[in-house]
This record gives C-alpha cells, sequence and structure tokens, in this order.
C-alpha cells in the first residue's frame, strides 16, 4: 500500500525535450528579474537545463519539475552574485566599508552628521505616489551599491530568502550581514534624496 | 535602564537607522524595542529615515513583482538551440 502512496505524491519527470517549450520562459523571467541582465539570463537557462539532464537520476520526485528546474536555476543566480561581489578587484572587507560609512554619522556617538540628514522626499507617507522617474532613479542606486551588499540586498528584499541560507551562500557571518543590510540602505537612501532633490 | 544608558541611544542614530533595517526584517528583542522607541520620540530625523527605509522596501518588492510579471518570452532561435543541445545530450546518453 505503501508504494502506491508513494506513486502518487512522487512527481515525475517529463520528456526533456519538451522543457524548453514547457519551462524557457518562466526560467528566463525568473533570471532576468534578479540579475537585470538578459544575456546572462539565457545563458543560465541553457546551462540549467544541461545541468538537469546530467542530474536527471537523481530528480527524487519530492517536488515538481518545474521547482526542481528552478532550484538548480537559483544556485546558478547566487553564483553569479557570487562573483558580482568579487569582481569590484579585491573581496571588501568590512573593515574597509567602515570608513565610508563614517561619512554618515559621527563617529563618537553615533548621530547623523548635519550634511547627511534625511530630508523629506515626498515619499514618507504610506499612500504616497511614487513616480516612475523615482523608481529609475532607485534602479540606479541600487546598482551603484558594492557587489556584495546588493547581492545580500537583493537577496533578502527580493527573493525573501532566509537570513541562514544568504549568509552560507554568500560567506558572510550573521552579524556582518545586518551591518551589509543596515549600511545597504543608509547609502542606498542617501543615494535617492541626493539624485532626487 | 539606567540614565546614562537612555542618553546614549537618545542620541546614537546609528544605532537606531540599525534597529529599524533590523527590525523590518526580523524579530528584534524588547529591549532593542524600548531603545528604538526612546530614541524615535526624540529624534524626527530618524523619524523620516524610518519612514523612507519603509517606503524604499515597499518600492523594492514592487519593482520585482513588475518585473516577475512581465512574462518575458525568449527568441525562438535561442529555444531551438536549446533544443538541439537538448537532444544532442540525450542520444549521448
Amino acid at each position: 500500500m505503501e508504494n502506491t502512496e508513494n506513486l502518487t505524491i512522487g512527481n515525475k519527470l517529463t520528456d526533456p525535450h519538451l522543457w524548453v517549450a514547457k519551462y524557457a520562459d518562466y526560467l528566463y523571467t525568473y533570471a532576468v528579474s534578479r540579475l537585470n541582465d538578459e544575456e546572462i539570463a539565457k545563458d543560465l537557462v541553457q546551462e540549467t537545463f544541461l545541468a538537469a539532464l546530467e542530474r536527471i537520476d537523481k530528480f527524487e520526485g519530492n517536488s515538481s519539475e518545474k521547482t526542481w528546474l528552478t532550484a538548480i536555476l537559483k544556485y546558478k543566480v547566487i553564483d553569479v552574485y557570487r562573483k558580482r561581489s568579487k569582481s569590484l578587484g579585491k573581496q571588501i572587507k568590512i573593515s574597509e566599508e567602515e570608513d565610508k560609512e563614517e561619512d554618515f554619522f559621527y563617529p563618537d556617538q553615533g548621530n547623523w552628521k548635519l550634511e547627511h540628514w534625511p530630508l523629506q522626499m515626498g515619499i514618507e507617507e504610506p499612500d504616497a505616489f511614487i513616480s516612475g522617474e523615482f523608481t529609475d532613479i532607485l534602479q540606479k542606486c541600487m546598482k551603484k551599491l558594492p557587489g556584495l551588499w546588493l547581492a545580500v540586498f537583493t537577496m533578502k528584499h527580493m527573493d525573501e530568502e532566509e537570513t541562514s541560507v544568504i549568509c552560507k551562500e554568500l560567506k558572510v557571518t550573521s552579524s556582518n550581514f545586518w551591518v551589509i543590510i543596515h549600511r545597504a540602505k543608509v547609502n542606498l537612501r542617501s543615494c535617492l534624496q541626493k539624485n532626487w532633490i | 535602564m539606567k540614565a546614562s544608558e537612555i542618553k546614549k541611544i537618545a542620541y546614537n542614530c546609528r544605532k537606531a537607522t540599525f534597529l529599524i533595517e533590523k527590525q523590518q526584517l526580523a524579530p528584534i528583542t524588547i529591549r532593542e524595542k524600548l531603545e528604538l522607541k526612546i530614541h524615535l520620540a526624540g529624534c524626527s530625523i530618524c523619524r523620516t529615515f524610518m519612514q523612507q527605509s519603509i517606503a524604499i522596501n515597499k518600492m523594492v518588492h514592487h519593482l520585482f513583482q513588475s518585473s516577475v510579471r512581465r512574462d518575458l518570452k525568449l527568441d525562438e532561435r535561442f529555444k531551438e538551440e536549446m533544443e538541439d543541445k537538448i537532444r544532442e545530450k540525450l542520444d549521448k546518453n
């Protein structure tokens, strides 16, 4: 009896010849929305299918075929994040980033420096209208963040990934994780203010 | 809490903004909540920061959702090429 139960619960793979028709657009959208790069996204979709073929015997049917393929792609996306966070020359160390942050707060008591005081931008009210222009600036400002910060920020805010997973994949400690989340936001907000007001 | 500790958090915008960020993504301790409350009661700059931070998170979320909803299509030629590669690989095995 147990066997029949397994059969009904377990998912089966369809013919890989059909994968492209069934999943290529979905996977492509997944990758583009996370990487903002259509060329890299195309390559990752292809790599995902080829990697899936290699481990087809490891597919256990615990998830649907689509979920399984997406999981493979997800790790490929994280690999890109990882590469991006390193491509700024040396891997950024927190101590170097600390210098940057001193710009915003006085080192002794930690209050805002006058020139960095957050000013009203017209986005404060919960029902404020956000123009397309503002969103464009937001995207540009995000791209200016250091690679590792953007990777942490994207994984947390866009993918709503577990903190422990992000720490493991990007090799940051949990305390550094929160430091990065904080600095990314302080920098992002400041960039918005500079370019908007 | 001692008066000296209250004074410390009352002026520390770095710590307050750190807690503002953390609170949006994870639970913070009761003590931290209290510290943040004390700080925000006296600091309008950090209140503005908090409103903006919440707004930015919402915008980022929205940005992501709209890019997912766009339903992009890969070009047909690239799809055919991928199908060829899959076929090739299947034939080899």
